[in-house]
């Protein structure tokens, strides 16, 4: 895959993944000039997230099928500062690649006793930790015979509304990156391996659930 | 220490399970006097309106900051009910709009601004650094139960965008 340096970002238009073509701005962006706006973010009031949201897999009677997991790690900002007391929101489909939502159409069961969804708040140190179950891949109709590698979508809010971040965090080894225009809309190769989380026996829990590490750096913005 | 940042992705099709609930839309709840609604569509290169877009706003002056979010509906819509924020040093009143969608391989921001504050907008420091056209896209249209602010993500009409 080709290595491209710098910007850690895909382009806004990457015409691989087809509906970049219809979607990326098409008068070029320009800088602003921060004002409060920029420099403040929303904080979230705390009873937004419930005791149970950040496990994916105890939020109905029963308990999902597929692979129990936990995903942890720490938010922080590119000087290594954590970033506590942000809202990390997660989605993902089950582990049939199934979405719960109206307009996935992947013939694929759903799971009654999953919904993929979960939130958490970030502690002092930028922490969080879920519990989930592994999503499955699924195909779209961005090219022939197109799959998306199995991934969790993450929402991350940050101290500033410029910081914030939405992400995938995709499984080590997974054989469907060469073909996904997603995942390689992300052009130097050092960034993508950035958005794959890491196995890590040490945090698995014995004979309950496997787990993996996944930190997230978020740009640094100058603060009121 | 300088630690490399996590790349962005899209939020895909299917967002709406996951980012978005029920208040969202409310910055300010229903009643709040002179709660305003801001709101507009969503539309893509090909005029087509964008049903799978969430749209957030961000607004602080030093008495409120208020965090809205809305999913576009079938028609490309969206909707926050909030105030119209107050001017900040030089910077005439301004909200800002994010928007997310399949297809943006990174949220796109820009600003919403006031038609009734002329001479605050003629000494803004981002609408006088754009030229007359794109400034134009910034100018939110007065509407009944307040602001409408259309979205073109492409096109003669296209909105301009700030780098993040």
């Amino acid at each position: 895959m080709t290595s491209v340096k710098g910007d850690p970002h895909p382009p806004l238009l990457y015409p691989d993944y087809r509906s970049t073509r219809t979607r990326a701005p098409s008068r070029p962006l320009v800088d602003l000039a921060p004002s409060l706006t920029e420099l403040s973010g929303p904080v979230l009031p705390e009873m937004r997230v419930g005791d149970a949201d950040h496990d994916l897999t105890a939020q109905h009677d029963g308990e999902p099928l597929g692979e129990r997991i936990v995903v942890y790690g720490r938010v922080r900002e590119t000087n290594g500062r954590p970033v506590p007391d942000t809202l990390v929101e997660v989605w993902q489909c089950n582990a049939a690649g199934r979405y719960r939502h109206q307009n996935d159409r992947h013939p694929a069961p759903l799971d009654p006793n999953f919904t993929g969804v979960g939130r958490c708040l970030t502690d002092r140190e930028g922490r969080f930790r879920f519990v989930t179950v592994k999503p499955g891949a699924y195909p779209w109709r961005n090219h022939p015979n197109a799959w998306r590698p199995a991934h969790i979508h993450f929402s991350i809010f940050g101290r500033a509304f410029t910081q914030r971040l939405v992400t995938q965090m995709y499984f080590p080894g997974d054989p469907l990156f060469g073909q996904d225009p997603i995942f390689n809309s992300v052009r130097d190769s050092a960034a993508r391996e950035r958005m794959i989380c890491r196995f890590d026996l040490e945090q698995t829990v014995p004979e309950w659930a496997l787990a993996y590490q996944f930190d997230i750096v978020l740009r640094e913005t100058p603060f009121e | 220490m300088s630690l490399p940042e996590t790349p962005s992705q899209t939020v895909g099709p299917f967002f709406s399970i996951g980012m978005t609930w029920e208040e969202g839309p409310f910055v300010l709840p229903e009643g709040t006097e002179r709660a305003i609604w801001l709101s507009g569509r969503v539309f893509d290169g090909e005029g087509a309106a964008v049903p799978d877009a969430v749209v957030e706003t961000w607004q602080a002056d030093p008495e409120f900051r208020g965090f809205g979010r809305s999913s576009t509906d079938d028609h490309g819509r969206w909707r926050v009910l909030t105030r119209k924020p107050a001017a900040v040093d030089d910077h005439a009143p301004h909200v800002d709009v994010a928007v997310f969608a399949r297809g943006l391989l990174r949220q796109v921001l820009t600003r919403v601004y006031f038609p009734d504050e002329e001479e605050r907008n003629a000494a803004d420091p981002v609408l006088s650094g754009l030229e007359r056209e794109a400034r134009e896209t910034l100018i939110a249209e007065q509407g009944g139960d307040g602001y409408r602010f259309d979205i073109h993500l492409q096109g003669p009409h296209a909105t301009q965008f700030f780098r993040l």
